[in-house]
């Protein structure tokens, strides 16, 4: 396939993952804010941008410009809006690639974008009809289009972004050392239930981001999605060697994977920003190992001379 | 007849024009007698509803054209042009034949030129158009063709005479709404699509992609077929994706491209992939930077090189633009006559050819009684309108048309032939055009049944263009003639289905399908243990 193609192909799913992980996010998170003062609440707001990747623009900060940075600013990556507009972008560039379904479903959302109500209520309800749509659309993506390499390159663009949002997700709970609890962070990864199921009667700060971090069946797991992650890079390039590596993301997002699924110790909550953090650079390096390998192109247009 | 026609007859008689619906007296033509019938029974409000989904489902879709950088839908006319079995006949006969004059033209011009030296047309004429290129001169395509697609605009004038009114031979568009006005029709209108046998549309693309494999270099076991887009900010962008898609090939920028050893490759995640047919949907201006426009990022450079030497076919051919220049079109049933020693199966408009004195004084004097249009443009730039033009924009006119009588021609306002169309809270009479699309792999031309109805949505304007307010109809051929059945008028259709017996007879049984068998036989693991241990 195309390399463009495929570069669109891994960013919809980039995107369109950051959409439902950024509703989660806002989701849970706004309830908190909402019962803070208006002094607080602006610090926390800040904070909160930041670990989403954005900065604030200058001047006064309060919840209606999170909820705008976050949700409704469609010029940028990092708000919802955006990311499904930016996710629409790459799908016409590879419209004849993808499923008319899936075509359809970003299509229809990114025009459903223009009817939301973006004050505080309707952010609620906001939140609650992107992740109906991202769910619409993955499954569509999962469903209609062939698992032949384009759908590698979604899915891997997924669950790098997956990986990525789970990760900044448990960040937020130093944003909120406050309030924040795990049921929240469970509740934001849609993972309550399952972790109550798993874990019983053990409660604890350090069972949930555990769960989250490295639970080995639960899909939003972190380990789990760079499991997925693996899986598809595997796929895309098959070849087996007996020693060494010849691709660097494998070697990226493996390295970060074993090293949660193994990692053995005793204060999980005071590691906790580092494995974030690391967790975070794995991601943009993988990202960038499989930009250069698969999505390079020369920059200009060069002619090359006849031969013979 | 219900309400939503009330004014139709009067607002008929004040346009002159031929109605393709109603025969003179509001009674409806008899390739109409099951729309109007359907019509009939629909009020305002379903009339309106109709018309939402069908224009919601365009948007969802993204059938769009882009309209100064923002997406639009599409205006899709809830009621059909129908064209009986024996007008599209002629039509297709004289498409074809047209296709194939363009064609022979084409491959005269850039090579031998015996049209000039046989004195049908002069010299001038061709080295002064502004898309002859001499880049392509001198040698055949790869493949042997250079007119794959092309889009012969028709209209009807006020007699009911069909007549072309111009040639599209470069990178014609619209057939994408064809197919996509099919599919919403058949939603928007069922109660009619199955009353009647329509010719199918749907097999455009199948028919383009073998046209495009057939004409790829000789030697080539499989072609890779591409079509090439200017990108995602082009009007037709819509109509790229949805061609590539439904060929089933890849849909390529300039950048995915590169030209090396006069073959063209494409940059793939699996290395580079030589491409042998591009069917290009960019301008030849910006399709190679070393032959035409050097600041072209749109393109790729060496295609002209590579196509020169035979590595890969380019369709349409470089170069085309010379044969739809609109005074090479005042010549063309002289070229039918000359190349293919045939009377042209459909007549032009007159046109005046303003490089003749007497023309040129002829017409300075009736401008503003008649159409003046530049000889290279296309989407009715820079057209102008006499009635319709103010005094200072008729003086302007004057000056252009003494100072460049070569880029101009002039032609009779001609009162476009109308279909109903729903404007406001009635049906109205529209003016509308038509654009049969022909496919030609070199041995056979074929013509899509139908093609794109343009419609002026605004009533009495004759400007159909979607970048100027017009909209599109579905156009239906009828398969065969309406000789079965009562012999004509709308009211004994209507008696004939009141009984609830569908026109053209009760349908054959289905065939009956033969099973066919061929799983292993159905056993127990068992049995065969059994069976086994029986033997030994």
């Amino acid at each position: 396939m195309l390399s463009r193609i495929a570069e669109s192909l891994f960013w919809i799913g980039r995107y369109v993952e950051r959409a439902d992980g950024t509703a989660r996010i806002l989701d849970v998170h706004l309830e908190r804010l909402n019962h803070l003062s208006a002094k607080e609440a602006g610090g926390v707001a800040r904070e909160l941008l930041a670990v989403m990747g954005a900065v604030p623009k200058d001047g006064a900060f309060g919840l209606p410009e999170l909820l705008d940075a976050l949700a409704y600013d469609k010029s940028s990556a990092a708000s919802i809006a955006g990311s499904l507009a930016a996710a629409r972008e790459n799908a016409k560039r590879a419209r004849e690639t993808i499923s008319s379904g899936l075509w359809e479903s970003l299509n229809t959302t990114y025009y459903g974008l223009a009817q939301q109500r973006s004050d505080v209520v309707g952010t609620y309800h906001f939140c609650h009809w992107v992740l109906e749509r991202t769910a619409m659309i993955s499954g569509r993506a999962d469903t209609t289009v062939s698992h032949d390499d384009s759908w590698q390159f979604l899915a891997l663009g997924r669950s790098l972004e997956r990986a990525d949002m789970t990760a900044r997700l448990l960040s937020t709970s130093d944003v909120l050392a406050t309030g924040a609890s795990w049921v929240n962070m469970l509740h934001c990864a849609g993972a309550y239930e399952s972790f109550l199921r798993t874990r019983q009667a053990a409660f604890g700060d350090r069972y949930a981001a555990e769960f989250l971090l490295m639970d080995r069946l639960f899909p939003r797991s972190i380990a789990f999605a760079l499991r997925d992650a693996e899986t598809c890079l595997t796929a895309l390039d098959p070849s087996a060697q007996r020693v060494g590596f010849v691709n660097d993301a494998r070697r990226i997002v493996g390295q970060a994977r074993t090293f949660l699924e193994f990692h053995q110790t005793d204060d999980l909550m005071a590691e906790l920003p580092e494995h974030m953090e690391r967790v975070q650079k794995a991601v943009t390096a993988a990202s960038d190992a499989i930009s250069r390998k698969y999505f390079n192109r020369s920059d200009e247009l060069a002619w090359v001379g006849e031969m013979s | 007849m219900s309400g939503l026609f009330a004014s139709y007859t009067t607002a008929l008689a004040r346009s002159g024009a031929f109605d393709e619906m109603f025969a003179p007296g509001h009674r409806a033509r008899e390739s109409y007698g099951h729309v109007a019938q359907a019509l009939a029974e629909l009020s305002l409000a379903d009339v309106k509803a109709r018309g939402g989904l069908m224009a919601r489902s365009f948007l969802n879709r993204g059938v769009t054209f882009d309209f100064a950088g923002e997406e639009r839908p599409f205006p899709l006319d809830i009621v059909p042009r129908v064209i009986a079995a024996d007008e599209w006949d002629v039509l297709e006969r004289g498409v074809a034949q047209r296709v194939r004059a363009l064609e022979a033209f084409l491959n005269d011009v850039y090579g031998p030129m015996k049209v000039v030296s046989d004195g049908v047309v002069p010299r001038k004429l061709i080295t002064t158009s502004a898309h002859f290129h001499r880049a392509v001169h001198g040698f055949d395509p790869a493949g042997g063709v250079r007119v794959h697609v092309s889009g012969i605009d028709v209209i009807r004038d006020a007699a009911g005479t069909f007549r072309v009114l111009e040639d599209n031979v470069r990178v014609p568009s619209g057939v994408s709404y064809v197919l996509e006005n099919r599919r919403a029709m058949a939603k928007g209108l069922p109660e009619v699509m199955g009353q009647q046998p329509i010719r199918p549309v749907e097999e455009y693309p199948r028919r383009l992609l073998s046209a495009l494999r057939k004409t790829a270099p000789s030697g080539v076991l499989d072609p890779t077929v591409v079509v090439l887009t200017p990108g995602v900010f082009n009007s037709a962008y819509f109509e790229h994706t949805l061609l590539a898609g439904l060929m089933g090939v890849e849909l390529v920028e300039g950048r995915d491209l590169i030209c090396r050893g006069n073959h063209v490759f494409m940059r793939t995640t699996a290395g580079e992939r030589r491409v042998d047919v591009i069917y290009k949907r960019i301008d030849d201006e910006f399709l190679d930077p070393l032959h035409f426009r050097a600041d072209s990022m749109l393109g790729c450079p060496g295609l002209v090189n590579a196509a020169r030497a035979g590595g890969v076919t380019i369709a349409n051919a470089v170069g085309n633009g010379v044969a739809d220049d609109k005074l090479i079109y005042t010549y063309l049933p002289d070229l039918i006559r000359y190349y293919l020693g045939e009377e042209p199966v459909i007549a032009n408009v007159d046109t005046f050819r303003l490089e003749d004195k007497a023309s040129l004084e002829e017409v300075l004097d009736r401008l503003d009684e008649l159409v003046v249009k530049p000889v290279d443009g296309s989407g009715g730039k820079g057209l102008v309108i006499g009635p319709d033009a103010s005094r200072a924009e008729l003086a302007q006119l004057r000056a252009r048309l003494i100072e460049d009588p070569r880029g101009w021609i002039a032609q009779p306002v001609l009162q476009l032939s109308t279909v109903p169309t729903m404007g406001g809270e009635k049906f109205g009479p529209r003016h509308v055009d038509l654009r049969p699309f022909a496919v030609n792999d070199g041995d056979d031309v074929w013509v899509l049944p139908g093609g794109l109805t343009r419609v002026a949505l605004k009533e009495g304007s004759l400007i159909v263009n979607s970048s100027q307010g017009g909209g599109s109809k579905d156009t239906w051929v009828l398969s065969s003639p309406q000789t079965d059945g009562p012999a004509a008028g709308v009211e004994e259709h209507a008696q004939a289905n009141a009984g609830g017996v569908p026109v053209g007879g009760p349908k054959p049984a289905p065939p009956v399908r033969e099973s066919v068998s061929v799983w292993p036989v159905e056993s127990n693991w068992r049995d065969n243990h059994a069976q086994k241990q029986q033997q030994q």
